[in-house]
């Protein structure tokens, strides 16, 4: 496959993954808005937090956490460079730049997406206030897009690169959104099996669908049990962990290495892994849970860069050296 | 769709009694999801000289154009006989140039032009076959024969619309369709790969098609027939000379290359060789060709019979080849640089259709007709400052076919281009681009232009 092509793809998957996460974000968020008891604020700063754009959003907006801001921050602001409008348009960029790679649905559907976030731009839909079905939509949009990929896609080079961009993604944005709401949440400990921190702490599972199924693996509500299932749990699709050992095999299909490792890439996600795998929760709270999530995404970081040299780069082929043999 | 004596052509007698049948509102309903349709599957071009939204969409009007098995076999016969011409003419200005030694062609003609590449001398592409696709224009007149207008030997764009085209609109009429027996177009993606591969001598050879980008006005067609081909799309970047060999960089690092379609311009294909100023294309790229190591279609130097000066003259290379009469006639020419013709054009200017001998697209063209005293004064000006690069022709009443307008069906003049290939067969697809004009009274039919297109239905005998 061709380096600029197995780019594309890998930030085709990136970005659809992102485009994801913030329309179940937000859509959450405000489900979460409506139960909330009367009197009490909204809380956007830990979503906006946890996406990494605070200081952007101050520049932008200020200190007005509201909703309006909020919304159109993380889903309509041109200028944000991650909001859904601006993800779904580089993933649109991107599929454009390999179409003939993906099935033609995918691209239909990623088109249509595209010019549905246009429209409901135009009518400015973050000013509304009915206008919470549209990030259902949106989130329905992109989980269609998985469908399609899953059930046409051939599991050859392009699928395994796809994949990696969204699982690196994924564990992102998991281990960024458990690190803000975690501390957010932490220090209303006396209110813990309260009403309102049972709503907080389902809406944390919510974010990243996860709340029915951790209801049958756990039962209560814990906050340490709920740090094991987003991390280290090695049944849901979209803890950290998971997520690893996804985008490691991923790795293997394309370098045809089945063990250990035959690039860096490969073997900076394999540290990760394994990491995890030998963890527990104990020990995450014992080197300090924000912290571990720190030196977390910064070696999530680090494998990006690394599958990027191994595979993306493409050398300039005007070089004298080139020339020369010509 | 009618004749000179005002009745229907027989192709349309079934298409009219179909028409009459269905209300003008759901033929605005049918239009729109046409336009739905072209919309979701990102059927868009990049416009030129316009910054607002860099993505419009070609229109497709809802009516096709039909076009019966009779007239189709002229333009099939007329085509192949042109385009077998215009490649032994084109073989023969690389080799021995004996068309000029015999004067029929004047060898300024081929001197001044910008297509004729000298590093081109005494090469010998595969089978000897230089213009593999070729998208030629036709026209008809007022009296109902068909005229090539002009011949696009370079990259002819638009087939892809003709593809998709029929996707949407077989779904519009599909009992119509059915009934009158169209022949399909869908095997042309198959044909242009057999051609390809067939100018390779590798018994699997690698196909790629070579892309300006993402920006340039025709990407959709080309990640269209890459994907309907399912080959790779590259870009300049994506490929390497080592060896004189051409290799695309791909995960799995370098990997050989045997064909290429190119969709980028001659002089811009090799920055070593041709223009030093290209980001596009391939360093060393040339001499890989040169060497035989890579096919290249269409071959580099063809443009040089896409000339508009040298258009004027192909009914004499017809002749002087294969010792036939053209089949389809050219549209009267005045060539500016012969001095009886120039007096002519400055004289009736205002009657006349001027282009531009090297450009393409309805770009540097004047309508005298349409056009107001004081262009034609600067055209009088352009003309005799520089007579080689310019031609004229009579204005011609092009044929019109109905038309779903805002205000309801109406004639909007229309022209034909058919796609041909060659290699080691000589296959006109059985279908083609009808662009439309839009805009009432119109005769300009390029997309850049306002015009539109149609699907044409060509029928079994």
């Amino acid at each position: 496959m061709l380096s600029r092509v197995a780019n594309s793809l890998f930030w085709l998957g990136r970005y659809l993954e992102r485009a994801e996460n913030y329309s179940r974000f937000i859509d959450v968020n405000l489900n979460l808005s409506i139960d909330l008891p009367t009197g009490l604020e909204e809380q956007w700063d830990p979503l906006i937090s946890a996406t990494g754009d605070r200081e952007y959003f101050l520049e932008l907006y200020g200190e007005k956490f509201n909703r309006e801001n909020a919304i159109h921050f993380l889903a309509f602001d041109e200028r944000n460079q991650n909001a859904i409008i601006s993800a779904v348009q580089k993933a649109r960029e991107n599929a454009r730049i390999v179409r003939e790679n993906i099935p033609r649905e995918t691209w239909e559907v990623l088109n249509e997406l595209h010019f549905y976030l246009k429209k409901k731009h135009q009518r400015e839909v973050w000013k509304k206030e009915d206008g919470g079905a549209c990030y259902k939509e949106i989130k329905n949009q992109l989980q269609l897009l998985n469908g399609i990929s899953y059930g046409t896609l051939p599991r050859t080079q392009g699928w395994f690169f796809t994949k990696i961009g969204q699982y690196l993604e994924r564990a992102d944005k998991t281990s960024r959104i458990l690190d803000v709401k975690y501390h957010y949440l932490l220090p209303s400990v006396e209110d813990v099996g309260s009403p309102l921190d049972f709503l907080h702490w389902t809406a944390l599972l919510k974010s990243v669908s996860g709340f029915n199924a951790y209801r049958r693996m756990f039962g209560k509500i814990d906050p340490a049990n709920i740090v094991q299932y987003l991390v280290l749990n090695r049944y849901f699709p979209r803890s950290i962990f998971f997520c690893l050992v996804e985008a490691e095999r991923c790795l293997h299909e394309i370098s045809q290495e089945p063990k250990g490792f035959s690039n860096p890439a490969e073997k900076a996600i394999g540290n990760l892994r394994a990491d995890l795998e030998y963890a527990d929760v104990n020990d995450l709270f014992g080197f300090g849970l924000h912290e571990y999530l720190d030196q977390l995404q910064i070696r999530l970081n680090r494998i990006s860069d690394a599958i990027d040299d191994q595979y993306f780069k493409i050398q300039p082929n005007f070089s004298p050296e080139f020339q020369k043999q010509s | 769709m009618f004749d000179a004596s005002g009745s229907c052509r027989n192709a349309y007698l079934e298409f009219q009694n179909n028409l009459n049948r269905t209300s003008l509102r759901k033929l605005d309903q049918l239009q729109h999801s046409t336009y739905r349709a072209q919309m979701s599957m990102g059927m868009t071009f990049n416009v030129y000289h316009d910054n607002k939204g860099i993505e419009k969409i070609l229109p497709l009007d809802l009516f096709p154009r039909i076009i019966e098995h009779k007239e189709w076999s002229i333009i099939e016969t007329g085509l192949k006989q042109r385009i077998e011409a215009l490649n032994l003419f084109i073989d023969d200005l690389y080799h021995q140039q004996k068309i000029l030694k015999d004067k029929v062609i004047p060898k300024e003609i081929i001197a001044s032009s910008s297509g004729f590449l000298p590093e081109c001398k005494n090469l010998n592409p595969p089978r000897g076959v230089w213009c593999h696709i070729t998208g030629s224009d036709i026209v008809r007149d007022r009296d109902g024969k068909f005229y090539v207008l002009e011949d696009n030997l370079r990259c002819p764009s638009g087939v892809s619309y003709l593809l998709e085209n029929r996707e949407i609109i077989k779904q519009a009429f599909p009992r119509l369709f059915t009934g009158l027996g169209v022949r399909p177009v869908s095997e042309y993606p198959g044909m242009l790969l057999n051609m390809l591969q067939s100018l390779s001598r590798k018994e699997n050879p690698t196909v790629v098609l070579l892309t300006p980008g993402i920006y340039n006005s025709a990407y959709f067609e080309h990640s269209y027939l890459a994907q309907q081909m399912g080959i790779e799309l590259v870009t300049g970047q994506d490929l390497m000379v080592k060896d004189r060999r051409v290799f695309m960089q791909s995960t799995q690092g370098l990997l050989p290359v045997d064909v290429i379609y190119r969709r980028i311009d001659d002089t811009f294909l090799d920055p070593v060789t041709f223009n030093p100023q290209s980001m596009l294309g391939v360093p060393g790229i040339f001499e890989a060709y040169r060497s035989g190591n890579v096919a290249i279609a269409n071959a580099p130097g063809t443009g040089v019979a896409d000339d508009k000066a040298v258009y004027a003259y192909v009914p004499r290379i017809i002749e002087y080849y294969l010792d036939q009469k053209p089949v389809i006639e050219n549209v009267t020419t005045y060539l500016c640089n012969e001095e009886d013709d120039l007096k002519y054009v400055l004289e009736n200017i205002a009657s006349l259709v001027v282009k531009e001998t090297n450009a393409a697209g309805g770009y540097g063209m004047l309508i005298g007709p349409k056009a107001s005293q004081s262009e034609h004064e600067k055209f009088r000006h352009l003309v005799k400052k520089n007579p080689r690069n310019y031609i004229a022709q009579p204005t011609l009443s092009l044929s019109t076919v109905p038309t779903l307008t805002e205000k309801g069906i109406a004639p909007r003049h229309v022209d034909l281009r058919p796609y041909i290939l060659y290699g080691s067969s000589l296959d006109v697809l059985p279908g083609a681009l009808t662009r439309v004009a839009l805009v009432e009274g119109s005769l300009v039919v390029n997309s850049s232009q306002g015009g539109g297109s149609k699907d044409t239905w060509v029928l079994f005998e």
